[in-house]
């Protein structure tokens, strides 16, 4: 009797060493990521300037359109935080649609943020023509292609939850998500403030 | 259908054509023995695919070393011209040769010699010395590996089509943007060190959470051994300096294959900016490769004076404090570049304050010397010459931390010779002194002592008489990177004597070579069957040597700062506890997919061949996924495979004994 | 075993000795052999000058370091060889408060001392500050090119390429920019260097004290050319000075904006030749060329006038 609670116990801390190892890891992951985005805020506000006789940022940026994507991301990471207490509550279905909505709503955003973008370079302000240009594109950019692998990453984990139950694998993966797109969420915070809100005004 | 690759990016000139015949027949030397060794199997199973640390280690220090011979053969050339190139003769190669033979020699040492070692001696050391079977991450540990080699496939290519970047190791703009150097030499430099960079990041987060997470049951932090808090250190470095320079690397990246102008002359660029990048990660990154070097040094000073290390506590406490003010004095990189007195006062002294944690851990060394019996082996005699050179290369480099001194030094070869007496004088004699001590725990036989010695004092006066010249052409106002200068100036003989000090230092390569041929051939005369050859102190001391795959069969319990040291002067009854099965990650063909997709991105690139970026994309994506997919990932070792492993080496221990 | 490994070790002393006297040996023949002019060390202009005593100030302080590091690590290593059973053997010391306050402190009032010496003379020194001098300062603005140096003098109306020449005793106020690569102009017999880079103006203050030819060089790479990248920077006596300001005016080589053109394509290894300058304000073209897209074919970012 107590051999198998033995047993148990060593399977259990096992799982959270794992966790353990995992989220620290990933942790320390998103911090080199934010050191990332760091070296591009500092481009971008070192540049923002050198507009080299095209647009600046009050030319081009549209504030009413980028608060409807910064509320379609904000939302989507409050649907995530509702899938991250299904999960926690094992309800797979409840789960799933939280998932979803999210990654609709991540979509949108990506489409509302190309939409932008080919506007932008049909009217011939493309990152060609200046260093404002291109360091706005670069740092909005850089984001936009971290909710794309987001979005993936999300697809594959609904596939996932499609087809099997809420292993403790899976649990913690779905964390490390959400981690994930919050943190992208705090990174657009900055960029909305920083490049458009500053920008514009 | 292939960008811009074409015949026409084949080498003419003499010299390089005659490096990459040497480099193919080498490699087709290789493979052969390979076939006829039928050994391609072994290598695939044993190393390749392995996510052993003790293999991983092993594969990059042999990778570091074939970079270290390449570099030194750059070396060699750069001296040829240098002491050759006078008047109406103009040496050995063209200007433009010239330029990639030293770009390619700055690159090469310090991305591929410096890291790989460094990184080698990690997973070598690290897992065991805090008690531990593995590292946090195996399969992120075989992928970095494979990156690393992604990285150097791609430098060496270079050489054989397309050619090398020209501007310099760290490729300042506008020199390095498609203005003023169209080829795919800048391409591949970025490339190369982009891909083996972001195996440097992930190693630096799989290390950190090794430290953090997986020491020895009562091992706290105050009780772990000096090099893993170094190591710790560095570790901290990597991870917040190098996304940096992924970030640099990528805008300049940008620059050249989309137009970008981010540092171009004109678009409103700022080369300015780029500087200041670069050097905010670069100055963490010679830290990130001296920390670990102090750190060897510790240990090896501390056991070669059966002694406890003087003042713990204050070396914790310096490498802390060298890891911050790391990140506050890289301006001291460019005080010529004309950011006015305040900012640069502020650099120059931040850049003095950092000497200070330096120099008490040199006293500190000295001081654990004192009251013990110090044995001059080999490792220890690389430490003497360590804090004779390093303090020098110091005193060099608080000069040049004043602003108007060091408009004066600024990339003249006096700032060559200190960077060089920082790099050599530290970080390959600590890489050196790591290796001849730490030798026999990986193959149960110490390394020829005569022959060590003799590699050292080669070594030791090579790099005297190659860089006090340096030093002084630098106050005769030679600047650095210089393919061709007149006679007047008087500065040949310098460099003759420079050049032959680089010959000497090539027979103490000999040397070490021939130290490892010898060594292999008389290992049964100089086996070592305890594990514990030198009197060590810390816990890789109590394995066998070499060690089982799993390290420990127990994991031991730590109660004090050199445990194993303790457990020597009053043993403990040995712990009762029962062994159990130990779960083993599997091997993994994933790391070597994602190095060899990510090699194709990085050739597609540089090549502007748009569909193969794209395979290379999908295949290091895909192969991702496919890992992340993988059910049975860890393999179990049964308790009686464990017991007959342990009786195999104690009746090993009691034949040799 | 004793004896045997005292003679080793003293046949390492030895040996290091020899190895020094060697060393020590080699470079002094090879310095020799070789023309000893050692610009930063000899300097000939006040800025130089300064920045050399600086570097002697700094050596002394960190003597203060340097010796005792050096002198406990031999004593103490000889001290305490395994072989020299004599010696207090205590495994276990490894602290001393009082040590470790010393080689805290005495750093930490060093580099105190230092970072004031830092602070006076980083801003005594700076490039961009004007010396101070009864004498009227000449104006001579610079543009490093691919791969030679453009010295446009606008108050004498004239240019000089890969050679700067200048009164004695006179403050020289440059302005630098660059039609190429980032690069660095440094004359070590007269002052430290500075960056110069495209698009825009940097300042560097100097003043020659002794007549003579010095070498010049840029001290950042800046492709092929970039060894033959050497200017003469002469200090001449004033008449001297005159008369080549003079002779150079009526020089039959003009300088205006389409000779700037062609001079600034790529060359090597270009000998020194005068210029009458047909435009004074060629330097600020220059600068703007970077500021603005091109506008039209006279000069790429040259407003038509």
């Amino acid at each position: 009797m107590s051999k198998h609670v033995d047993e148990m116990a060593i399977e259990i801390s096992h799982e959270e060493v794992v966790n353990a190892k995992v989220t620290l890891g990933f942790w320390t992951y998103l911090m080199t990521d934010c050191v990332l985005f760091a070296s591009l805020f500092a481009t971008y506000a070192v540049l923002h300037g050198n507009t080299f006789g095209g647009p600046s940022g009050k030319d081009i940026f549209d504030l009413p359109y980028i608060f409807v994507e910064t509320m379609i991301l904000l939302v989507s990471s409050f649907t995530t935080g509702l899938a991250m207490i299904a999960a926690r509550k094992n309800n797979k279905d409840q789960v799933l649609t939280w998932l979803i909505v999210t990654g609709l709503l991540g979509a949108a955003f990506l489409i509302m943020e190309l939409t932008e973008f080919s506007h932008l370079i049909s009217d011939g302000h493309s990152w060609t023509v200046s260093a404002f240009l291109s360091s706005y594109f670069t740092l909005v950019g850089t984001h936009g292609l971290h909710i794309l692998t987001g979005l993936l990453w999300l697809t594959v984990l609904i596939t996932k939850l499609f087809r099997q139950d809420i292993t403790s694998t899976l649990m913690r993966r779905l964390t490390l998500f959400s981690m994930f797109w919050h943190f992208l969420d705090v990174i657009w915070v900055g960029i909305f403030t920083v490049v458009y809100l500053m920008g514009a005004l | 259908m292939f960008g811009r690759l074409s015949f026409d990016y084949l080498p003419h000139e003499l010299v390089t054509v005659g490096g990459v015949a040497a480099g193919g027949v080498g490699i087709l030397l290789g493979i052969a023995a390979m076939f006829y060794f039928k050994k391609w199997t072994w290598l695939w199973k044993e190393w390749m695919t392995s996510v052993d640390p003790k293999r991983i280690g092993v594969m990059y220090l042999v990778v570091a070393a074939l970079m270290m011979l390449r570099g030194l053969a750059d070396a060699l050339m750069i001296r040829a011209q240098q002491a050759t190139s006078v008047g109406s003769a103009h040496g050995i190669v063209s200007s433009d040769t010239f330029q990639q033979v030293f770009s390619a020699h700055g690159t090469i040492m310090i991305f591929f010699v410096a890291m790989g070692l460094i990184f080698g001696l990690m997973n070598l050391i690290v897992p065991m010395q805090i008690g531990a079977r593995d590292v946090a991450f195996p399969f992120l540990n075989s992928m970095s590996f494979w990156l690393y080699v992604s990285g150097f496939v791609l430098i060496n290519l270079s050489l054989a089509i397309g050619g090398f970047s020209g501007a310099g190791w760290l490729a300042y703009p506008p020199l390095s943007e498609m203005q003023y150097s169209p080829g795919p030499g800048v391409d591949y430099w970025i490339w190369s060190l982009q891909i083996a960079g972001i195996g440097s990041l992930l190693s630096g987060i799989n290390f950190v959470v090794t430290i953090l997470k997986m020491r020895a049951p009562g091992m706290t932090l105050m009780k772990m051994p000096i090099f893993i808090w170094s190591v710790l250190g560095s570790l901290s470095l990597i991870v917040f300096a190098f996304p940096i320079l992924t970030a640099t690397l990528s805008l300049l990246a940008l620059d050249r294959t989309l137009g970008m102008h981010f540092f171009t002359a004109n678009g409103g660029g700022d080369p300015m900016m780029y500087v200041n990048l670069i050097w905010a990660w670069g100055h963490p990154e010679v830290y990130i490769l001296v920390l670990p070097a102090f750190g060897v040094f510790s240990e090896v000073v501390a056991t070669f004076s059966g002694k406890r290390l003087f003042g713990y506590t204050s070396m914790v406490w310096a490498i802390w404090a060298i890891v911050f003010l790391s990140y506050s004095v890289w301006l001291h990189h460019f005080f010529t570049m004309g950011s006015g007195a305040d900012v640069n006062t502020f650099f120059g002294i931040m850049t003095m304050i950092i000497s200070i944690p330096t120099g008490v851990k040199m006293f500190n060394w000295i001081f654990t010397m004192y009251r013990g019996r110090v044995r001059f082996t080999v490792p220890m005699l690389w430490f003497m010459g360590f804090v004779v050179t390093f303090t020098l290369g110091g005193v060099a480099g608080v000069l040049m931390a004043i602003p108007p001194a060091d408009f004066q030094f600024h990339n003249s070869l006096f700032l060559v010779a200190h960077f060089h007496t920082m790099i050599v004088g530290g970080v390959v004699f600590g890489m050196f002194a790591a290796f001849n001590y730490w030798f026999p725990k990986f193959t149960g036989f110490k390394l020829n002592e005569r022959l060590g010695r003799y590699s050292f004092w080669c070594w030791l006066v090579g790099f005297l008489l190659a860089f006090v010249p340096l030093y002084i052409l630098g106050f005769m106002g030679a600047t650095r990177r210089l393919d061709h200068y007149d006679p007047s100036l008087g500065w040949q003989g310098l460099f003759i004597v420079a050049g032959l000090g680089v010959g000497v230092i090539c027979l103490g390569v000999g040397f070490q070579l021939l130290q490892i041929g010898v060594s292999i051939w008389k290992r049964n005369e100089n086996r070592d069957v305890t594990g514990d050859p030198w009197g060590g102190r810390t816990l890789e001391w109590m394995t066998t040597s070499p060690p089982p795959e799993y390290n420990y069969a127990l994991i031991p319990t730590v109660t004090e700062r050199d445990e194993f040291w303790a457990l020597k002067q009053r043993p403990k009854k040995a712990a009762s506890a029962p062994l159990e099965p130990i779960i083993v990650p599997n091997n993994t063909a994933a790391g070597v997919y994602i190095g060899a997709f990510a090699f194709l991105f990085g050739f597609g690139f540089i090549w502007h061949i748009v569909w193969l970026i794209i395979v290379g994309l999908i295949g290091v994506i895909y192969s991702v996924l496919v890992r992340l997919s993988e059910d049975t990932t860890e393999h179990e070792i049964s308790v009686n495979e464990i017991k007959k492993t342990e009786a195999v080496a104690a009746a090993k221990r009691r034949k040799l004994a | 075993m004793g004896i045997h490994h005292k003679q080793q070790s003293g046949k390492k002393y030895i040996l290091l000795i020899i190895g020094i006297s060697v060393v020590v040996l080699v470079i002094v023949v090879g310095m020799l052999l070789s023309r000893m002019d050692i610009p930063v060390l000899m300097p000939k202009g006040i800025m130089a000058r300064q920045e050399r005593d600086l570097m002697f100030e700094a050596l002394l302080l960190s003597g203060i370091v340097v010796v005792p590091v050096f002198t406990m690590l031999f004593l103490i290593a000889w001290k305490y060889r395994a072989s020299n059973t004599k010696a207090r053997y205590e495994p276990d010391w490894d602290r001393n408060t009082l040590l470790e306050s010393i080689w805290w402190g005495i750093p930490c009032l060093i580099i105190l001392i230092l970072s004031v010496i830092t602070w006076q003379s980083t801003h005594a020194l700076d490039p961009y500050k004007p010396l101070t001098s009864s004498v009227k300062p000449i104006k001579i603005e610079v543009v490093s090119l691919d791969w030679k140096w453009l010295f446009i003098y606008p108050d004498q109306h004239i240019a000089s390429v890969n050679l700067m020449q200048i009164p004695v005793n006179t403050p020289i106020n440059l302005q630098l920019t660059s039609d190429a690569p980032m690069n660095s102009f440094w004359v070590p017999s007269l002052s430290g260097q500075i960056y110069t880079m495209s698009g825009m103006s940097t300042q560097l203050h100097l003043m020659g004290d002794t007549i003579g030819d010095y070498n010049g060089v840029s001290a950042n790479i800046s492709g092929v050319g970039f060894a033959g990248m050497k200017f003469v920077a002469r200090v001449s006596s004033n008449s001297t000075f005159n008369s080549w300001v003079v002779a150079s005016q009526h020089s039959k080589q003009k300088l205006g904006v389409d000779e700037y053109n062609t001079l600034a394509r790529p060359s090597q290894n270009v000998p020194a030749s005068q210029y009458a300058l047909k435009q004074d304000d060629l330097y600020d073209t220059v600068l703007m060329k970077y500021m603005a897209p091109m506008q039209d074919n006279t000069m790429p970012g040259m407003e038509m006038n």
